[in-house]
């Protein structure tokens, strides 16, 4: 076994035990524990959580590749996924945390006085979820299949056990407690190698100033001009203004993703484990600074590794670098198929260039940036094998946020809240723990086999928080005559049009060809792409809902009171049942 | 009631502060003006590219903190802060 492949076993199994212990020592006695872990955790361990619990395989591994290719364009990510905690700080959280409860849904049947608006809540939650975590157990397989040469479905299981472990032995108490140490490695993982980069190309260790610096080859020019000048040399778009579809685009796209951050259920779940409303504001905001962490070390690694990577290739202008000469990362990527060459003009030399017709590299997947980065750079084993860990935490902390989210709305708001409500709290965890085990397993078998529409459903999760979850809670806290029939209809319009837009320019389901008007861009609405649409779908969940209420009445006197109790902080008590 | 009312009005101002420097930093100096602002340079970076890529995120966190803290003041002040 090389060195390589042993610091890797370390890195990876070192953390697993770790969380092992964790799990252990966090075992779940209640359903108090099992869904918001005692409500007793502290705002800064809160806020570790939900960063682990938020950023998944997708921040980590694949983030920082979308902005190496898209550029300026790819801001809509970065703002999108911070700028919806300032919403849930100020719009959503302390209030849902007031109220009391344990559950998202169970919030919306309390507010709209139905059963209807839960069982809404619980199929938009369950969607949601499952899409969501479809990619985390393939983020899984990826990172066993890549770096300890184990086959895809061994990964995958094993990442399921490990999972299944503490987050059924310890629900959201194990759950907390082990995405708070996954936060450490993933952390670790992501800037470490950064910082070296940085150093190498600028001498400022601090990536985020890196990213500003000269380069540190003596010329004295900007990284980011130098970047701007090799790309467009090559006739790719210019790095710092290339705007993906337009300007109304990255709004309505920048504005989905905060939007449906912030009605997210594993998210917002998150906030009902502070043992205070102060606690619940103060925990948003240091899960915000423990996400800029990654999130603005993220631009520096794409531009970075999106240099590097021309660099290599094309060491100054002119002069390719000759195929036969190829470093080891270079055929180490090849044979994974996510780099390909073809020599079109037979000439033993690698053009990268934009024009289709003359590019030589036909493949570069936007995912190897993060992985392979650390390679590039020519950075020491270790290094490399802590991205390994990292990337395995990242997934498995995500997933267990959402399979923790798909359980309590089964176990306690469908079985216990609708189906039968006379279940003991004993048999109630039993269900939770059961219905986990069933979410895990469907899960990894999504995860093996990928359904065809697995790509497009990131897109879905969103646009459903977007249009129906967010609307529908801050309508909930903000307007008191709100009521439930106006509730209820306007979140089922505001996931119809969403749907509706999604499924007709991507296909019904995803499935090619059912597309009926096409993918065609010529066709979107003012050309919004279908995975912006969530903004307008909930533009239209609000003017539904309010037209609704307007001709149906307000709501009654006993839950505008109830609004009017959960505005303020003062009696708040930890998070019960009922 | 009154005081639970006005209680309500401030929060509601303070949400409202902090949702337009919200979007004016993110939607205003990262997308709408960012051509302007791209014309201004800080370092290496032009400046609405930094916006849109550093600087909305630090705005961010400062307005998660400031207005935790404006509230907490709040609470104190109506008294309807937890026992």
């Amino acid at each position: 076994m090389d060195e390589l492949k042993l610091y890797t076993y370390i890195a990876v199994f070192g953390s697993f035990a770790l969380y092992f212990a964790i799990a252990w020592w966090a075992r779940a006695g209640s359903t108090s524990d099992f869904y918001v872990a005692g409500g007793g955790v502290t705002p800064i361990q809160n806020g570790m959580a939900i960063g682990a619990d938020w950023m998944s395989a997708a921040s980590f591994i694949s983030m920082a590749g979308l902005i190496a290719f898209l550029g300026y364009g790819g801001s809509v990510f970065l703002m999108g996924w911070t700028g919806g905690y300032v919403l849930l700080a100020m719009l959503l959280a302390p209030y849902m945390r007031k109220h009391g409860k344990f559950t998202v849904p169970e919030f919306i049947s309390d507010r709209y006085y139905s059963k209807t608006a839960r069982i809404v809540a619980v199929i938009c939650l369950i969607i949601a979820s499952l899409t969501y975590i479809i990619g985390q157990m393939k983020g899984v397989g990826v990172a066993f299949s890549r770096f300890l040469e184990v086959d895809y479905g061994l990964g995958l299981g094993i990442g399921m056990m490990v999972v299944w472990v503490y987050a059924v032995l310890g629900g959201m108490k194990g759950i907390t407690y082990t995405q708070i140490a996954q936060y450490c490695v993933l952390i670790f993982a992501y800037t470490i190698p950064a910082i070296f980069i940085s150093l190498q190309l600028t001498g400022n260790p601090i990536p985020q100033l890196g990213l500003g610096s000269t380069l540190a080859d003596g010329s004295g020019v900007y990284l980011l001009d130098k970047l701007d000048m090799v790309v467009t040399d090559l006739g790719f778009k210019e790095y710092t203004t290339d705007n993906m579809g337009g300007t109304l685009n990255m709004f309505a796209y920048t504005m989905s993703l905060m939007i449906g951050t912030a009605g997210l259920p594993h998210v917002i779940m998150r906030f009902f484990t502070v043992p205070s409303v102060k606690a619940a504001r103060s925990s948003a905001g240091y899960a915000l600074v423990f996400i800029a962490l990654l999130y603005t070390v993220a631009p520096a690694v794409g531009a970075m590794a999106r240099l590097n990577l021309m660099n290599t290739i094309e060491p100054s202008a002119g002069q390719h670098m000759v195929y036969e000469e190829r470093p080891q990362w270079f055929k180490d990527w090849e044979q994974t198929g996510l780099l390909k060459f073809e020599d079109k003009n037979g000439d033993g030399k690698v053009q990268y260039v934009a024009d289709a017709k003359t590019n030589e590299m036909v493949k570069v997947d936007r995912d190897i940036m993060v992985l392979a980065n650390p390679a590039i750079a020519n950075l020491p084993n270790w290094v490399i094998a802590l991205v390994a860990a990292g990337g395995l935490a990242a997934a498995l902390s995500t997933a267990a946020g959402l399979l923790l989210a798909i359980s309590s709305s089964v176990s306690h708001d469908l079985m216990k809240g609708v189906l039968t409500p006379d279940l003991s709290e004993k048999n109630e965890l039993l269900a939770g723990r059961i219905v986990m085990t069933i979410s895990i397993l469907v899960s990894g078998y999504l995860g093996l086999n990928p359904p065809g529409f697995a790509a497009g459903t990131v897109a879905l999760a969103f646009g459903l928080a977007a249009s129906s979850i967010f609307p529908a809670l801050m309508m909930g806290i903000f307007s008191k005559k709100m009521s439930g029939k106006a509730a209820v209809a306007g979140m089922c319009s505001g996931i119809g049009i969403t749907m509706l837009y999604v499924f007709q320019h991507k296909g019904i389901m995803f499935i090619p060809g059912t597309s009926f008007l096409g993918g065609l861009e010529e066709n979107w609405f003012f050309g919004i792409s279908p995975n912006a649409f969530g903004a307008v779908g909930a533009l239209v969940n609000f003017g539904v809902a309010f037209a609704v209420c307007k001709l149906t009445g307000e709501a009654p006197a006993h839950i505008q009171q109830l609004v009017e109790n959960f505005r303020i902080p003062k009696g708040a008590g930890e998070a019960h049942a009922h | 009631m009154e005081s639970e009312n006005s209680y309500w009005a401030e929060n509601l101002r303070l949400i409202l502060i902090c949702l337009v420097i919200w979007f004016v930093v993110s939607f205003g100096f990262g997308l709408l003006l960012v051509e302007p602002l791209n014309e201004i340079r800080l370092g290496g970076y032009k400046l609405g590219f930094w916006f849109a890529q550093q600087g909305s995120i630090y705005v961010f966190v400062g307005l998660i903190f400031w207005y935790t803290a404006q509230m907490n003041k709040l609470d104190k002040k109506y008294k309807v802060e937890e026992e």
